[in-house]
Formats: structure tokens, C-alpha cells, sequence
């Protein structure tokens, strides 16, 4: 017998009384925009609140002099930023900062999520360099972690992201950055 | 030692004589913990109706129990439809088998590995060493430990026990490098730089899994450093073990899963990075993807009434932070990569109450129920540790005299007529003459008579 079936004829002969849980829906809310960005600081990220007529001007002065990388579909003018063509890994590290779009925003634990989109790109652009700046719609805020999940395509690679990389191992203080982004910027776009 | 595994090679109360003789981890952990605990109640505070998060987390991996077969076959068929393979592990060295195999049908001879105790459980660092392949821990605790020769101490931090000039000392020795300061900052500095370029030529990486889903056929691993997304994303291959009893129904019972886990365990509304996929995503992450399903003792435990709520645990570790004797012992005490209240029911199941050692860490503990009100999955520790004294045919006095504590354990109104007005923890076992090891060789830890109280009150409703 192979393994497959000699763990499910297990399975079968633990005779566990099949059971269905009731899930109870979360109630839906509206959002608030507040407590999102509350919690996104909390995690020592840095928000800014801007619209569609500012945001090209708040990018340049946070790309200045830096080597700036955005997915191939990007909506904004930043200067002198370059699309990702198939960049190598080793090339990707040579970028200071990557721009993205993300999927979603939760209120409840600030988070935001990328699910590889083509305004947020593959995972390995936001993943290599030091510094992601990362633009979320104020549409794209949902209260809930379901409500998250409704909206997320599971099927699609997704990045849960809350604050930079961090680790508490030695002597349990907190260091902003080991491996991921040290540098995490959110940009709320209120219209 | 290094390694980990799941035999502990002498009785609980022996090695916590020995373990008890170390002041500074005793020191360090009781920061630790004490650290962990107060941060915790915050963020749980946060929820409106945790104990009904709690209840949905615990019905939820019990549907996910009572069904398992068919979840894991669903899984299966998900993971192959999304370009993933999927194998079966009966055992730990049918698991390390199969690694072995796919890192050799790519000629690979070093692989990058996150965190992950199931690996730890099946030995997997060493058994590929044995095969000429080095596994690199990439997570800061576990690179510490691995640096250091040394054991987890933890399941959330595991170099608690070693403290920051230690850890200098250990990078400066092994990894050819000069720190400037002892500053944490500093020495995630040297971590960072050190394990980079490793990432970057790394073909294959070994991870575990926090979850899967049925449904839709996703893994999802939860992580904090980066060092997760880095393994589960820039390598060629990507290998995933995961323990049967990881893998939940539905989509949405994410949502349940991870208001509960990082809250838990790190004290956190979220860690910060969690990353899920589905098999295999052309031109973004790895291009082969293997799953490997674990048995190793689960479906033994499964079979058993009682102890089977175990497999609800989600490793989160709040069970360790709020115990009296673990806050003293450590995490080396129990001799296994489970340790606390979680390893004490965990590791003598999965062995067997056969196992001469493992058979003791049902001992290892006051029952005074804090792990129970602590644990987000709402398994009760208490219960499933009289339950396994009474297994213990060892000594006769004892085991009699335990059941005779199951029995009255598994009535409401019998148990708090016994207890009325005695320190809880203490008295019953201490009353019934069955702490010996433990007790004899150390100080008794206090135990908070009101939250054994609370708890059992509780667990009426
Ligand atoms: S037993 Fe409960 S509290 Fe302990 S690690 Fe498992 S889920 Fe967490």
C-alpha cells in the first residue's frame, strides 16, 4: 500500500463524526479611513494623505535621487523611474525603491495586500529592494478581514503586508528590517 | 545538540533539574514571557467578542478534523490543477525522503529554509546532511540556533535564551565578520548582509506551512523578516511540508484563522508579512512546486476521543508564555521541538505513551489551566494531560490516582466541589501525591488560584 492510502485508511478508521461548522458572517461596515492609517503607522510605517493632483509632485520629492523601479503598468509620472523588463534578481537589487499599486486595505489590523497585479507587478520587485512605496485608493479599504478575502483572488500569488520587515529575536527589541523593505511609505489617495 | 526531533532522551523532571541550574535563561525567558503576556491582552482586548473568535477557531479546525479526508483530497486535486505535485509522508523518513529526492534531481547540494517546526520535528537538516545537503535556516532566531550548535528554545523566539553580546560573539566566530556594537540592529545588520547573496543564488527552498486551504488549494505561511518571502519567492523550487492537520475547509476561514494567530502569537493585530499561493504562477516565483503531506503520528492521535483536539493547535505559543513551569524550565527541558503545555500533550501522542521518556511531560505541569484560558483554539490542555497521566502504566499509584483525577475533571460540579476554596493548581495534584518529579527537585511555581477558577467556570458555558 502507498502512503496516500495507508494515511486516509487511517483517516477513515479514526471514524471522526463528520461535522459542519456554522460560519456566521461578519457584518459588513464602512471602513474608516482613520483608523486604517492609525494602524498602518502603528507598525512604524510612514502615510501620507494626498489626491490624484498631488501625487506626481509628493513622488518626486520621495524618489529624489534614488533608483526608482515600477511595474510595467503604472499610472503615475515619476521621474527618473524604470519599468520592470524582466529584471534578473541580481539586477533588481540594484534599485533603491520600488512603486506599487496594491489590491486591498484592511482597517482592522492595517494591512495592505498585493496580489501580483499588473499595476503592482511580480512579488520579487517589491520584495528586493530596501524601500516600497506602496498607493492605495481609498475605495480599496475594506473594514474586515473577510471582506478582504471576498475581494482577494486566492488563486493569484498574494502579499499580506503589515509595516516593514521586523524582527524581536535578540532579547525581544524590535528592529525595523531584516530581509523584506526596511522602508515602508503607504499613500492614501483620497479620491 | 541541533537538530531538534521529538524524543526527548531523559525523563521532563531530570532535565529540568538541570535547566533550572541556568539563571540567565531563567532570567530571560521570565522577561520574555512576562513581555509577550502583557502586550497580548491588547491586542486581544481589541476584539469585541474574542471568546467567540476563539469558538469559531476551534469548531473550525474540528470541521476541518471531522472531515479530513476529504479536504486533504480536494487539496490535492487543487495543488495538481495549479502545476503543484503533491506527496505523502506516513512518516518523518519517508519526509526527509522525499526532500532529498527532488533536491537531487536538481543537482542542488545546499537549500534556504524558513522557519518551520514540522521540518524540525522530522529532523529534516540533519537527514539531509546525512545525504550531503545543507539546509541554511534564514530566519534570525533559527540562524542563531543553527550557528550556535544549539536547539530552539521557543516556537516564537527561539534563541530567547541567548542574549545579545552571546549572539556577537557567535557571528563574529562563525561568520568571519566584525561587529560593531552589540546594538539587536546591528547584528540583524550582519544577519542580513550574510544571508543576501544566499537568497539570491539559492535553487531551492524547504518551508513549512501555517495553513492550506481546501477550497482553493492555497498554502499560506505567516512570518515577520522578509526571510519567508524571500525562500518562498526567488528560488527555482520550492518544497512545502506540512503537517495533515494544518489544512482549513474554506476561503474564508482564513479570515478566523489569522485574527486569531498573529494575536496570539506574537502579540501582534498582524504580522508582517503573510504570503499565500497556489501551486505554480508562470513568470512569478518558483516554476516547480512540491507539497508534502504529513502524517508522522497525527492519525493516531485523531483516532483518540480526547486527545485528539490537539491537532486544532496552531502553533501560536501563547500556551508556553502563560505556564508557570515552562516560565522556568525553558523550552530544552521538554526534549522535544514542542515544548510548554502544547509539547507535553503533543510529543508523548505522537510517540506513543509507551516512549520512556515522552511519557513523563504529561508531569510537566501544574494544571492550573492558564495554557486552556490562553489558547486560541480553546484546546484544554488540562484535560488532555490527566488524561494521558492515567495512560501511564508506569506507576500504579500514580496512574490510578490520576484517573481517579480525569474522572473528576470530566465533571463540572463533582471538580469544583472538590476544589471549593483550595489553591486549585497545586491542590489537586499536589493533594492526589503526583507532582514527585517536578515537585521534589525544585521550587514549586506559584500558581494563580484564580485563573484555574475562571477557567473552569468558563468551561461550562
Ligand atoms: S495549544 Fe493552543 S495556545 Fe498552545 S500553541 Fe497550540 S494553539 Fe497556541
Amino acid at each position: 500500500m502507498d502512503s496516500k492510502e495507508l494515511i486516509l485508511r487511517r483517516i477513515r478508521s479514526a471514524a471522526v463524526t463528520p461535522a459542519l461548522h456554522k460560519r456566521v458572517p461578519v457584518e459588513k461596515r464602512p471602513a474608516s479611513l482613520e483608523a486604517f492609517v492609525e494602524r498602518v503607522e502603528d507598525y512604524r510605517a510612514t502615510v501620507y494623505r494626498t489626491t490624484r493632483n498631488d501625487i506626481e509632485s509628493l513622488l518626486a520629492t520621495l524618489c529624489e535621487n534614488k533608483q526608482c523601479l515600477t511595474p510595467e503598468q503604472f499610472d503615475f509620472f515619476i521621474f527618473p523611474a524604470q519599468s520592470d523588463k524582466d529584471y534578473s534578481h541580481a539586477d533588481l537589487a540594484l534599485f533603491d525603491t520600488t512603486i506599487t499599486m496594491c489590491a486591498v486595505g484592511i482597517e482592522e489590523s492595517g494591512t495592505i495586500v498585493l496580489d501580483s497585479g499588473p499595476d503592482q507587478g511580480r512579488r520579487a520587485i517589491t520584495l528586493i529592494p530596501d524601500h516600497h512605496i506602496c498607493i492605495i485608493r481609498a475605495d480599496q479599504i475594506v473594514a474586515t478581514l473577510e471582506e478582504a478575502l471576498q475581494r482577494l483572488d486566492p488563486t493569484r500569488p498574494l502579499t499580506f503586508i503589515s509595516g516593514p520587515s521586523a524582527t524581536s529575536d535578540i532579547e525581544l527589541v524590535r528592529v525595523e528590517g531584516v530581509h523584506g523593505p526596511r522602508k515602508l511609505e503607504v499613500i492614501l489617495l483620497e479620491d | 545538540m541541533s537538530g531538534g526531533g521529538i524524543r526527548p532522551s531523559m525523563s521532563f523532571s531530570d532535565a529540568a533539574r538541570e535547566t533550572l541550574k541556568n539563571r540567565t535563561l531563567r532570567h530571560n525567558l521570565g522577561f520574555a514571557t512576562r513581555t509577550i503576556c502583557s502586550k497580548r491582552e491588547k491586542v486581544v482586548a481589541e476584539i469585541a467578542d474574542w471568546e467567540q473568535t476563539r469558538t469559531a477557531g476551534s469548531m473550525l479546525k474540528d470541521e476541518a478534523l471531522a472531515n479530513l479526508e476529504e479536504n486533504l483530497l480536494i487539496l490535492e486535486e487543487k495543488v495538481v490543477a495549479a502545476g503543484g505535485k503533491v506527496h505523502w509522508a506516513a512518516t518523518a523518513t519517508q519526509a526527509v525522503e522525499i526532500v532529498a529526492m527532488i533536491a537531487k534531481s536538481h543537482q542542488v547540494s545546499k537549500v534556504v529554509k524558513v522557519k518551520s517546526i514540522t521540518s524540525d520535528e522530522i529532523e529534516l537538516n540533519d537527514g539531509l546532511a546525512a545525504q550531503g545537503i545543507t539546509a541554511l535556516e534564514t530566519d534570525l532566531a533559527e540562524l542563531i540556533c543553527q550557528l550556535a550548535d544549539d536547539s530552539p528554545s521557543h516556537i516564537l523566539v527561539p534563541a530567547i535564551h541567548k542574549n545579545r553580546d552571546e549572539i556577537r560573539a557567535l557571528f563574529e566566530a562563525k561568520l568571519g565578520v566584525r561587529a560593531e556594537t552589540s546594538e539587536p540592529a546591528a547584528l540583524a545588520e550582519i544577519a542580513r548582509t550574510h544571508l543576501r547573496q544566499k537568497f539570491l543564488e539559492a535553487k531551492m527552498a524547504v518551508s513549512g506551512a501555517n495553513f492550506a486551504v481546501a477550497e482553493t488549494g492555497c498554502i499560506g505561511v505567516v512570518e515577520s523578516e522578509g526571510n519567508g518571502r524571500m525562500c518562498l519567492t526567488l528560488p527555482e523550487v520550492l518544497v512545502t511540508i506540512m503537517g495533515i492537520e494544518k489544512v482549513l475547509p474554506k476561503w474564508e476561514d482564513v479570515a478566523t484563522l489569522m485574527r486569531l494567530l498573529p494575536r496570539s502569537s506574537t502579540a501582534e493585530r498582524m504580522n508582517p508579512y503573510t504570503s499565500i499561493w497556489t501551486g505554480v504562477t508562470p513568470g512569478d516565483g518558483p516554476q516547480e512546486f512540491h507539497l508534502i503531506l504529513l502524517d508522522n503520528g497525527r492519525t493516531t492521535v485523531l483516532a483518540d476521543a480526547v486527545g485528539r483536539q490537539t491537532l486544532r493547535c496552531i502553533r501560536c505559543s501563547a500556551c508556553l508564555n502563560v505556564c508557570p513551569v515552562y516560565q522556568r524550565t525553558g523550552g530544552h527541558a521538554y526534549g522535544s521541538v514542542y515544548p510548554g503545555p502544547i509539547g507535553a500533550i503533543l510529543t508523548p501522542q505522537l510517540l506513543g505513551m509507551e516512549h520512556k521518556n515522552a511519557n513523563t511531560l504529561p508531569f510537566a505541569s501544574s494544571m492550573c489551566g492558564a495554557c486552556y484560558e490562553a489558547c486560541p483554539v480553546k484546546i484544554n490542555i488540562p484535560e488532555v494531560l490527566a488524561y494521558l497521566r492515567g495512560k501511564t502504566a508506569k506507576n500504579p499509584a500514580e496512574s490510578s490516582a490520576f484517573r481517579a483525577a480525569f474522572w473528576m475533571m470530566s465533571d463540572h460540579r463533582r471538580f469544583s466541589a472538590a476544589l471549593k476554596g483550595r489553591r486549585l493548581g497545586v491542590s489537586i495534584v499536589s493533594g492526589l501525591g503526583l507532582v514527585k518529579g517536578w515537585t521534589d527537585s525544585r521550587e514549586m511555581p506559584e500558581v494563580p488560584a484564580e485563573s484555574f477558577r475562571t477557567w473552569w467556570s468558563k468551561r461550562g458555558q
